[in-house]
């Protein structure tokens, strides 16, 4: 009985608000004459006819999700292993930290053009957009994460010898995942808004590109279904990661309920 | 004993810290020998550099002068010869591995195949009395626990020497005393030779057969004290011995005088 009104009262709490600004919408929108906010009626019918045509699930949804999802993994890996190095080699991070700041205080969007001029206007290009702006988040947390092992874990696995890739496996790596994984909850984030961004420009497909294209054309319903698609990309992603995140951390957050316990 | 060359020896071993106000001088001059299968307390005021000795002893820090040999060869890293118990039992233990995992994690860097290593560490597991939590992370057993796996692991890595930090300054009086005692059994039943550091006094004397008293810093040895207590130990009995006692005495009339400074040593 009460897991059933517990299971009602988590699913009130996560649809709640969600309702509540629908019927908002719906509400403002009741009596509305201007194209620029249609119902959200009109807005469904739309995103059901555009995003739901196989033909345009395959020639510009899933690409772009693929590009995405690519971008976001390339970002990961850099990320770590250039993280990792950076961040156990004392010297070599003396050396790059300033300019690591530098490159990272630079909006991705202003290196589109240079990336365009360079890499063509291909997938190549695009995946370079998101990397230009995910992979910092990763690099600077590994780095940090790398960084700051604990002097007496440091000393455990010197005194028995836990060297090389057992020690990256076992040691250094698990150390910086609750920063890695900190790092990679950004990098989500900075990928998407890239992935629309990079197809904003010199593009003929894509979610950004088709949102643009339904902008200037005045279909109105489309785009804000577009905007829709995006955001529920968002939400599906970050319950993806946070599924992922309590598996690699479980250790983390066990033993971090424990000291406050 | 002195027929009997020492397993580890500790000559004129001085650690001078380069720090921003200028040089701390941590050790002034330490020498001691450890004979194969004994068991040496290092017990000392507070501040006197205890724990700096012990790392430049397992090969952590390097000393600024003198040396440390084990085995006939100078440390210079740390030997795979010798196991190291810390302090900081909530540290040295790695949170994301399950307790059978930290004890093995060791063997495995060693190369030990699988198999053989699934034996030691449940053998070692069951020497510390912990058989029963080996899939528990260290971070859900008491410190008194965590402290017999960072021993179990200590024990199943099969070391010549078994070094240990102040191991049990975190736990309360009754953990301490079970692992004092847990401490004693290892040591004979493995034959292992132990140098166990701590700054308690009842301590050093209840489980050495040797107690080597440091001074105040910059730190020498005050003295080096043979423990005539009987083998058999046990905390009732053997606290309740009038040499037990005396010894426990002796030492602390000398920590005293090396907290005042005065130099007593061979006298």
């Amino acid at each position: 009985m009460t897991a059933v009104r517990r299971t009602l009262a988590s699913a009130g709490f996560t649809l709640g608000l969600p309702l509540l600004l629908l019927l908002g919408w719906a509400v403002a929108t009741r009596s509305t004459t201007t194209i620029y906010f249609p119902t959200p009626a009109r807005v469904g019918e739309a995103f059901v006819a555009t995003w739901l045509d196989p033909e345009i699930l395959g020639r510009d949804v899933l690409p772009s999700l693929g590009r995405f999802a690519i971008g976001v993994a390339l970002s990961i890996v850099i990320g770590i292993a250039a993280g990792t190095v950076i961040g156990s080699t004392p010297w070599l991070r003396a050396l790059l930290e300033p300019m690591l700041e530098f490159f990272r205080a630079i909006p991705p969007v202003v290196l589109v053009p240079v990336l365009m001029l360079v890499l063509g206007l291909g997938d190549t290009m695009r995946l370079a957009v998101i990397v230009s702006g995910s992979v910092w988040p990763v690099l600077l947390n590994t780095v940090e994460g790398v960084r700051a092992r604990d002097p007496v874990l440091v000393d455990t696995s010197r005194s028995y010898r836990v060297r090389g890739a057992l020690a990256l496996r076992y040691f250094v790596l698990p150390a910086a995942s609750p920063q890695i994984m900190a790092g990679i909850r950004l990098c989500l984030s900075i990928g998407l808004i890239l992935m629309v961004i990079s197809e904003m420009f010199a593009a003929s497909s894509g979610l950004g590109y088709q949102i643009v294209f339904f902008q200037r054309q005045y279909m109105i319903a489309e785009m804000w279904s577009g905007i829709v698609l995006l955001g529920l990309v968002g939400v599906v992603v970050a319950a993806v990661f946070h599924v992922v995140e309590r598996r690699v951390l479980h250790w983390y957050h066990g033993s971090r309920e424990v000291s406050r316990g | 004993m002195a027929d009997r060359t020492p397993l580890l020896s500790v000559t004129e071993l001085s650690k001078t810290y380069l720090s921003a106000t200028g040089p701390v001088e941590a050790i002034r001059s330490i020498s001691f020998d450890v004979y194969p299968g004994e068991l040496v307390c290092i017990v000392g005021p507070s501040g006197c550099g205890k724990t700096t000795l012990l790392k430049c002893v397992s090969g952590l820090l390097p000393p600024t002068s003198g040396t440390v040999t084990l085995d006939g060869a100078e440390v210079t890293r740390p030997p795979a010869t010798m196991a190291v118990v810390f302090q900081e039992y909530g540290q040295s233990l790695y949170p994301w591995l399950t307790v059978r995992d930290n004890v093995a994690l060791p063997l495995r860097a060693r190369g030990v195949p699988r198999a053989e290593r699934a034996a030691v560490v449940e053998r070692a597991l069951e020497e510390v009395g912990l058989s029963h939590v080996l899939r528990t992370y260290p971070w859900q057993l008491s410190g008194g626990m965590q402290q017999r796996v960072a021993i179990a692991r200590a024990v199943a890595y099969q070391p010549e020497v078994l070094v240990m930090d102040e191991p049990f300054a975190a736990v309360d009086a009754q953990t301490r005393a079970d692992l004092e005692d847990l401490v004693r059994r290892v040591w004979k039943d493995l034959g292992v030779t132990v140098l166990f550091v701590t700054h308690d006094i009842d301590e050093s004397v209840y489980l050495g057969e040797r107690v080597v008293v440091l001074s105040a810093s910059p730190t020498v040895v005050q003295e080096d004290l043979a423990v005539d207590l009987p083998a058999e130990r046990d905390q009732l009995g053997t606290r309740a011995l009038p040499r037990f006692t005396e010894l426990r005495t002796h030492v602390y009339g000398q920590i005293q005088r090396a907290k005042r400074g005065e130099q007593v040593g061979a006298a």
